[in-house]
């Protein structure tokens, strides 16, 4: 049970860093971004491919300390968190902002819907098919709670390390949207367009801004995933339809929201596998959408439906 | 002549599938084009269509539920009755709030039919898929060319009907209060119609043509699987309606023709130049260029190759004609 618990904080923590850049693009450009689950894609192998040259340069990489991964990983993770912004302010300066001109915003969403497809394919292209690890170094789980309590609970480094960062991340954003002025004209955008822009908000600012910050996050939420499963072109599809529940659940535009949203939805697909098996796991994100369509479409912290 | 007969016969391949493409294409057309509804599920309700189907006519499949060897017309209308029932239970669900969480919301149910599809052994044969399902008229038609072309002509009859009762659906006053939905949710309820109610109509409807192709589709190859059934479907066909003029049902059945022969030929291209070891990786170029191609025509064209008619009203076609002529 404890074990089950943790394991779902483990992925919620992937899914709630998504599930931010979801609901950031969804309450700023107004539209449901089916190609941000390309990104964490992405981000993951862009830190992959960053890796490898850091290994070529400097040799192969040293664990750090209990971690399965060296100091080169966080430096690629860097990398890939920049790759990953330019990447997705290059997709909105191609596509997504010649269509916010003329186009309405459902042929946003199907723009997204076409880039999701040709980015993965891209991806699948030069990367290959083939699962790829960051590391093969095999670390020793640490026992924090005995067997004799709630069948007890044991955690890899790299779990914790997930846990920590993904809070660092969400603390800081925190305090970017609520201390700073583009992080106070973003949630001004958000609320209401057309009063932010007659206040002198530049709008075109605060839409780069959401998209560096979704695709940054995007891109940790990848080097998690790949860190604590494994690498594939399929990573971020996977992960789409818990990102979109999680937004949802939270409530669309609200980045605590979207956090809660993530948690759960994370603990929810990892309660269910004992009782429907875990390959129908990526199923339960969707029985968490329709509940909450059902019961409460404007989630847990939102306003608008 | 071999090669004629060859030609023939790969021609009657193609245009079966451009047939059973453009009927899925229609339903599209008229949740998409004419209700303003974006479903991105479509694949998920083809394949439902396509496994009642061949559970219902099928021979009995051993371990498993289904295989009644019902008359095929019969899975027909089932297909069509539990796509449409898939698609009333989604409807309610997210029909009633903003567009987008209809398209999230359709995405979701093709995830998770894809993972029923793998997983459910004992209903949908599991990663094998169904094998045996029935070809109509198989046993009398012994010759491979004719009965492709029965085939082709039974699947071009039903699209031919489906054609019809669109375009008089649409050019009917329901037609029309769809359209103004789509355009104008707000006035159109003021004048007293429910917009719910209609969007869960033609959503309906729409789900049950696809459920058919899927049905059309299981009957002509005789062997489904969950890979038929992937996102890539949903996005091909998404395409075909794009290229070809959402709105227009002409354009729908144009935009199946175009695009499934650019993927033929751009498939058979990359077979002929690719070497045989890197024909998966190659297979990856072909979506990018498909979604290149959508995204092009989103971006250049909106209205695609047919675009819509304006006033598809007989009595408001004439003063129309009229005015022109002032």
């Amino acid at each position: 049970m404890l074990q089950l618990i943790a394991d779902g904080f483990v992925i919620g923590s992937v899914i709630a860093l998504g599930a931010i850049g979801v609901t950031l693009v969804y309450s700023i450009l107004r539209f449901a971004n089916f190609a941000h689950g390309e990104l964490l894609t992405w981000g993951a192998y862009l830190a992959w491919t960053a890796l490898l040259g850091f290994a070529a340069v400097w040799g192969p990489m040293e664990p750090l300390g209990p971690f399965s991964f060296g100091w080169t990983l966080l430096a690629s993770l860097g990398v890939a968190a920049i790759a990953t912004a330019a990447l997705a302010l290059l997709v909105d300066l191609l596509l997504f902002r010649q269509l916010r001109r003329h186009g309405s915003a459902i042929t946003l969403i199907m723009a997204s819907f076409g880039a999701a497809l040709v980015l993965r394919n891209l991806l699948q292209f030069i990367f290959g098919a083939v699962p790829e690890y960051y590391s093969r170094e095999i670390q020793v789980a640490i026992r924090l709670v005995p067997r004799d309590v709630l069948g007890g609970l044991r955690i890899t480094p790299d779990q914790l390390f997930v846990l920590g960062l993904t809070a660092v991340s969400v603390v800081g954003l925190h305090l970017f949207l609520t201390r700073t002025t583009l992080g106070k004209a973003m949630r001004a955008t958000s609320i209401n367009p057309q009063l932010a822009q007659v206040t002198g908000i530049d709008v075109d600012r605060v839409v780069r801004a959401t998209w560096i910050i979704g695709a940054v996050l995007a891109a940790v939420a990848g080097v998690f995933s790949g860190l604590t499963v494994q690498l594939r072109p399929q990573l971020g599809l996977d992960l789409l339809l818990p990102l979109f529940a999680a937004a949802i659940l939270g409530g669309i535009g609200s980045v605590y929201g979207a956090v809660a949203g993530g948690l759960i939805v994370g603990l929810a697909e990892s309660l269910s596998v004992p009782i429907v098996g875990a390959e129908y796991r990526a199923a339960t994100a969707f029985i968490v959408l329709i509940a909450i369509l059902l019961i409460r479409p404007t989630g847990l912290f939102g306003e608008r439906p | 002549m071999p090669d004629l007969l060859g030609l023939l016969s790969y021609g009657t391949f193609f245009l079966v599938f451009v047939t059973i493409y453009g009927l899925v294409v229609l339903g599209l057309n008229l949740q998409w084009g004419f209700t303003g509804l974006f479903n991105v599920g479509v694949a998920g309700f083809v394949a439902i269509g396509a496994y009642t189907s061949a559970l219902l006519t099928a021979p009995d499949y051993p371990n498993q539920i289904g295989g009644l060897g019902l008359p095929i017309p019969l899975g027909w209308l089932g297909a069509m009755a539990t796509s449409g029932l898939a698609a009333f239970i989604v409807g309610v669900a997210a029909l009633r709030l903003r567009h987008d969480y209809l398209a999230i919301t359709t995405f979701g149910i093709a995830v998770t039919l894809q993972l029923v599809a793998l997983n459910a052994q004992g209903l949908t044969g599991g990663p094998f898929g169904l094998q045996f399902i029935p070809k109509p008229f198989a046993d009398i038609i012994a010759d491979n060319l004719a009965w492709n072309l029965t085939y082709l002509a039974m699947a071009a009859t039903l699209l031919g009907l489906s054609y019809a009762a669109l375009e008089r659906l649409v050019r009917s006053p329901w037609g029309r209060v769809l359209r103004a939905i789509r355009e104008d949710e707000t006035a159109a309820e003021s004048l007293g119609k429910r917009a719910f109610r209609f969007r869960l109509q033609a959503f309906v409807i729409g789900c049950m043509l696809m459920g058919l192709g899927g049905a059309l589709y299981a009957h002509f190859v005789g062997y489904i699987a969950p890979e038929d059934f992937l996102p890539i479907l949903t996005f091909q066909l998404w395409t075909m309606l794009i290229v070809g003029g959402s709105g227009n049902n002409r354009g729908a059945i144009l935009g199946a023709v175009v695009v499934w022969a650019l993927w033929t030929l751009s498939g058979n291209v990359l077979r002929e130049l690719v070497p045989a070891e890197h024909q998966a990786r190659a297979a990856t170029l072909q979506v990018v260029l498909i979604g290149l191609l959508l995204m092009l025509i989103l971006l250049v064209r909106p209205r695609g190759l047919l675009g819509e008619e304006a006033i598809v009203s007989r009595h408001m076609k004439d003063s129309a004609g009229e005015l022109q002529e002032e």
